[in-house]
């Protein structure tokens, strides 16, 4: 049985530098476990090196762009590619939050009010009027951050309606189009699901609490910046309701194999920020640190998402010599 | 809430995070630093680094001499070496800096690894902290990265066309001196700065030193591209005009930055001082690459190479102005460099080259942010464009792609009222908008 996998990372994404490292970390982890590991970037070479192993195992992690968007996965669909993850058409709502937000709200889940607006509308309605309206409509403070991207690129939280414009400008920055949602102040919290074979289980959740106040760029990718405690030191019934949400948004959104969700608890009561199809996997990303605080390896658990698309594509056990059990 | 469980993990993911050295605060990562990352990719037309372009090395050539090199000296060639560098290399630097008029002994050059280390063992041996360097306004991020490793209290002077404005100097030195600060240095490169390619004439050169001279100020000439003339015939340096001056010099433009070699040329005193710095850095800089590029030295046509290497970044440069003519709005300006690698644009009012790093990536094209080259903050109008690596059909399109870049925000910003003043970092200091 082969035990080849192409850990695909990097990418053309504001992100391509995280999605380096958290690729890097995932090659070594697989290698530990046994399995003949080449890692890849996107470019004209990537099917030939496909097609050149015996029955590889794709492990993308890629994040933003078309790593994180679905175009990539529904190639490997289209070409009976195995990959571990979601697949394209879930990941493309999953990583659109104008998209994302009201599916998963549909599902019963609580998110932040938001509007999600193009730059097509504010140039042709006026930014003026439409500014008005968010103000009144979401109110202060408020979040903006761009509709498709990560790692809090482009996202600003706006306190009054002077830096509203500038905000909204800088999250165009990322994408055409522009989220603009309700701030909750709160513990905020991250819950990681992944799905081994036998259904969906929430892992320990990691609360945040970066030194700065913000978790932005450098306090999420800075050891030593943010301080996490794992799991979340609160009452049961509020880790029961956020892992309770983590699970609904990875049904709701049918995704597969892996995915973190990203809250604010305020009031013992947990709110959706976003869901992640290709979740963070450097050394400050807060998918380990939930596998760690469950007890796991993070090898065995790469070792063991491998496993279950090897067995999705070609109907075996799928787990390399070696593998050992997460 | 319940009680923490003793499974849980409380981690900051650095158990050295409280035990670090004031200095190494600012040592954090940075989304903008992350998005070079990109860069490299083959889609995105990189104005951003300043690697040289040594394609046009006789690799072949080279291959063969170096293995000869290992052949008959490469016991000498790997073995430990002198703290000072080796004789015969020092005496190599003295003739390649006769180019510029600089007349030394071999005795006076202390040679380093990379200039960039020339820069950290000035500032290790003069540099207290809260001690004051000025440098130019704007200047080299790889300088101000040292400066703030010794913990310098970094001020910037004034340019114009002709670089440092002199009586900003004295200006400056004056104001510092009656507030108590100690004014150690000023570091400066009068050829083609990096990042704004302006060069000082010669006049300006003669009244900078003086004004140096009536204020007991030591002036640190960086000069890594001197050689690399596009227009008209090199200057004299300053260490020409004046033997007081340190004067620092690279072999890392005029023939391959891997071997990593530098030098000092320093006044007899300060010498001494860093060849035993030097020796505590490193023992002895690259002894192998010593003998390498003394190899190439005296093998090859070096002069004729850097010769070739003008008419390369010529056309290069030419094809970054053209580009720019083209593509930028009216309201932006450039500066147009006679030599070296670089091109400083100012943005139209209002646009942070910071913030335009995302809008550029997505369109392919990637430049240094203005603010990179301040200690201050300033700069948040301004980037830098290098013309050294990517072909001349590559960086005019990498000018259509930003002149595309600079006219999306421009518009964005015009649709949402936002202010042509609304520039959060600046005044923008340095070079004037009017320098094209």
């Amino acid at each position: 049985m082969s035990n080849n996998v192409i850990v695909l990372a990097g990418g053309l994404s504001h992100e391509r530098d995280v999605s380096l490292r958290s690729g890097r970390r995932v090659a070594q982890a697989l290698r530990e476990t046994g399995h003949t590991v080449v890692e890849a970037d996107i470019n004209a070479s990537l099917i030939d090196t496909i097609a050149s192993l015996d029955e590889p195992v794709v492990f993308p992690v890629l994040h933003g762009g078309a790593g994180e968007d679905g175009a990539l996965r529904e190639v490997f669909d289209l070409l009976d590619i195995a990959y571990v993850g979601s697949t394209g058409s879930a990941s493309r709502i999953a990583f659109d939050k104008a998209v994302m937000t009201p599916t998963v709200a549909a599902a019963g889940i609580a998110t932040p009010q938001q509007s999600a607006l193009p730059t097509d509308m504010f140039r042709e309605l006026g930014a003026g009027n439409l500014v008005g309206a968010l103000a009144t409509k979401i109110g202060f403070p408020m979040m903006v951050k761009p509709a498709r991207s990560g790692s809090a690129l482009g996202s600003a939280k706006v306190d009054d309606a002077s830096a509203l414009p500038a905000a909204v400008v800088g999250a165009f920055s990322y994408g055409d189009v522009a989220i603009v949602a309700e701030f909750i102040e709160g513990t905020e919290v991250a819950v990681s699901v992944i799905d081994l074979g036998d259904g969906p289980v929430a892992l320990p959740a990691v609360e945040i609490r970066p030194s700065s106040g913000v978790y932005d760029y450098t306090a999420r990718y800075t050891a030593g910046a943010t301080r996490f405690l794992a799991p979340a030191p609160m009452d049961a019934d509020v880790a029961a309701a956020c892992a309770q949400m983590a699970l609904s948004a990875h049904r709701a959104l049918g995704l597969r194999d892996l995915s973190r969700t990203d809250m604010i608890v305020r009031d013992g009561v947990p709110y959706f920020l976003e869901v992640n199809v290709a979740p963070g996997m450097t050394e400050t990303s807060l998918l380990p640190l939930a596998i760690e605080a469950s007890s796991a390896r993070f090898a065995d658990v790469c070792a063991a998402l491998v496993g279950v698309a090897r067995a999705r594509s070609f109907g075996e056990d799928g787990v390399a010599d070696g593998d050992a059990s997460a | 809430m319940s009680s923490l469980e003793p499974s849980r993990r409380d981690t900051r993911l650095d158990s050295y995070i409280d035990q670090y050295a004031d200095r190494t605060a600012s040592m954090t990562v940075s989304a903008v630093r992350a998005l070079f990352s990109v860069a490299n990719r083959p889609e995105v037309v990189s104005l951003a680094g300043g690697m040289p372009n040594i394609a046009d090395l006789p690799l072949k050539d080279l291959g063969a001499s170096f293995d000869q090199l290992i052949q008959t000296k490469g016991i000498q060639a790997m073995q430990y070496g002198s703290g000072q560098g080796e004789l015969f290399m020092r005496e190599h630097i003295v003739d390649v800096m006769a180019e510029e008029a600089v007349h030394a002994n071999a005795d006076d050059v202390v040679i380093t690894c990379g200039s960039q280390q020339a820069l950290d063992l000035v500032t290790r041996i003069f540099v207290n902290p809260g001690d004051v360097v000025l440098c130019e306004a704007p200047s080299y991020v790889g300088a101000l990265g040292t400066f703030n490793a010794y913990q310098a209290d970094i001020h910037h002077v004034a340019m114009d066309e002709h670089g440092l404005i002199p009586s900003a100097i004295r200006d400056a030195v004056t104001a510092l001196r009656a507030a108590g600060k100690h004014v150690k240095f000023l570091y400066t490169i009068p050829n083609f700065n990096n990042p704004t390619g302006i060069t000082q004439p010669v006049e300006r050169r003669k009244e900078i030193l003086a004004v140096a001279q009536e204020l007991s100020l030591l002036i640190v000439e960086d000069n890594p591209y001197g050689l690399l003339t596009i227009e008209g015939e090199p200057l004299p340096a300053l260490r020409s005009m004046d033997p007081g001056v340190i004067y620092l010099g690279s072999f890392s433009k005029t023939f391959a930055p891997g071997f990593r070699i530098g030098w000092v040329l320093a006044p007899h005193a300060v010498r001494e001082r860093l060849v035993i710095a030097q020796e505590a850095a490193v023992l002895s800089p690259p002894v192998f690459s010593q003998f390498a590029i003394a190899n190439y030295l005296e093998n090859f046509d070096w002069r004729a190479q850097i010769v070739n290497f003008r008419e390369m970044y010529r056309a290069r440069r030419d094809a970054t102005l053209q580009g720019l003519a083209d593509h930028m709005p009216p309201t932006a300006t450039w500066t147009h460099p006679t030599g070296g690698f670089f091109v400083w644009l100012t943005l139209p009012e209002g646009l942070d080259s910071q913030a335009l790093l995302a809008r550029a990536v997505n369109e392919r094209v990637a430049y240094v942010p203005g603010n990179a080259f301040y200690a201050d903050g300033f700069g948040s109008r301004n980037m830098r464009l290098s013309y050294c690596f990517p072909t001349p059909e590559r960086i005019y399109e990498g000018t259509r792609r930003l002149g595309k870049v600079i006219r999306d925000e421009l518009e964005m910003r015009e649709t949402f009222g936002l202010p042509a003043t609304d520039t959060p970092h600046t005044p923008v200091i340095g070079p004037a908008p009017d320098l094209s």
